[in-house]
């Protein structure tokens, strides 16, 4: 199934875009989209420290996704 | 509450908090007898700490351990011409007098550590966080859930903010979720640029700032919905925002002591990277160039950071470093330098890791240091 991810803060940097379109299996949680990212674009390597939101709720590795599902990967920010 | 009481100025001064019937004395009263403790006096800390002085909280705590500087008018409005070179504390406390002399003032030069952090922070009853930093946004939050105090928080980047109401604690007694439900581990250095790196838009921390002066009164007054168990983003750029609901994760360490913050977010391991590498001075530099002697020279800067000032150096940006190779000489002498020398010590690094170079010398201190030693017409950025 094709997913569709809002980018935030430096992850748009690093996708060169603020929307990201990823394909994967059928089956899948936050953690197989993380790493379906990394496949896809390595310059995620550090993306264990990224935050996903799965339908503007901040989700853990085991939650499931749904093609419907609104996706946002946040990444902390520091500046002040 | 009863002891707080307001003179004839004090309750003009505050009329219009007086006649909002959620809000009135009593929300005023709190204000007046709350102890806020802001930490960082940069751009989220200007907005944070002129409303919250407006607004007549009783006590203010004011950290910071740097001087006002010419790159900080762009956004912290709370600093004028005159100001920069001066403790940033001092010239804030004399600007917040002046704004409400009901105000106590505590300052505060230094910088927040392990070692202090506890003893500063027990006497107040909120914290705000405005620093500019991944360990001492950590160090912030673990103080305050050790102490069970609510961190305001907010971010900013380039033209994006987060905030957010951390270790809240609710009526029935249980506290929020804090920074590391959220992020629990930090990013590896270098990965997410600060302000100083990044860039920020100068607006966005005025209405990120007060965005959490507006969350810090609420706390203390305990109107409305603070933003606990929440993260509000907000991107300038499109004016879009969005609010995501946050949970404390049962997976989160509980946290009892504070620890060493550098070396948690990597930050010692980071200026090894840099020491590695061969280095020469700007001195060195305009010695060789006073000699004409044969090198090259490579800027590994953004085109736009050229604009600004430059060595005269041929611009490989670090990301395309790589896959120029054919540029770079491998037979003379080549100087390699950026801002202030951490970008091309990574450049040299990869260069010499992936394909073997060992002619390529790191210009420390960048055009920081050429600005500062050589060239004093050079603009600082």
């Amino acid at each position: 199934m094709r997913i569709s991810i809002l980018l935030f803060g430096i992850a748009k940097d690093i996708i060169g875009s603020k929307n990201l379109e990823i394909e994967v299996n059928e089956e899948c949680r936050v953690n197989d989209l993380k790493q379906e990212i990394l496949n896809q674009y390595p310059g995620f390597e550090n993306l264990k420290h990224l935050a996903i939101a799965v339908n503007n709720e901040y989700a853990r590795g085991e939650t499931s996704i749904k093609p419907s599902d609104e996706i946002a990967l946040i990444p902390p920010v520091s500046g002040g | 509450m009863d002891n707080i009481n307001f003179s004839k100025e004090e309750l003009e001064r505050y009329s219009r908090h007086l006649i909002i019937p959620e809000f009135n004395i009593e929300g005023q009263r709190k204000l007046k007898a709350a102890k806020v403790l802001v930490v960082g006096t940069g751009g989220l800390g200007s907005p944070l700490l002129l409303y919250l002085t407006a607004a007549g909280v009783g006590n203010i705590g004011i950290l910071d351990f740097d001087r006002v500087d010419e790159t900080n008018l762009q956004r912290q409005v709370l600093f004028t011409v005159d100001d920069v070179g001066r403790p940033k504390v001092e010239a804030a406390k004399e600007r917040l007098e002046k704004l409400n002399p009901h105000v106590n003032f505590t300052t505060y030069d230094v910088q927040l550590t392990s070692a202090n952090a506890l003893e500063i922070i027990k006497d107040y009853d909120v914290v705000a966080d405005g620093t500019d930093n991944f360990p001492t946004r950590y160090l912030v939050n673990d103080a305050c859930v050790i102490l069970g105090k609510p961190n305001v928080y907010a971010s900013i980047f380039r033209f994006e903010g987060q905030v957010s109401v951390f270790n809240h604690q609710f009526k029935d007694g249980t506290f929020g979720p804090h920074y590391r439900d959220l992020f629990p581990t930090p990013p590896p250095p270098g990965l997410v640029p600060s302000c100083a790196e990044g860039g920020v838009i100068g607006v966005l921390p005025g209405i990120v700032g007060s965005l959490q002066a507006n969350e810090v009164i609420k706390v203390i007054s305990g109107v409305g919905e603070p933003l606990a168990g929440r993260l509000f983003l907000f991107d300038a750029l499109t004016f879009e925002t969005r609010t995501l609901k946050l949970h404390k994760d049962p997976n989160t360490p509980k946290i009892e002591k504070l620890i060493d913050y550098e070396q948690f977010c990597g930050i010692g391991g980071d200026a090894k990277e840099e020491k590695k590498v061969k280095e020469i001075s700007v001195q060195e530099l305009y010695d060789m160039q006073v000699k004409g002697e044969d090198y090259q020279l490579i800027d590994v800067r953004e085109p736009y950071e050229y604009e600004i000032a430059n060595l005269g150096g041929e611009l490989i940006p670090l990301k395309m470093v790589t896959s120029n190779i054919d540029k770079i000489s491998s037979s003379k002498k080549v100087v390699v330098h950026c801002r202030s020398g951490a970008r091309s010590a990574q450049a040299i690094e990869a260069l010499k890791r992936k394909y073997g170079f060992d002619n390529l010398y790191n210009l420390k201190g960048g055009i920081l240091a050429w600005a500062d030693e050589i060239d004093q017409e050079m603009a600082k950025y």
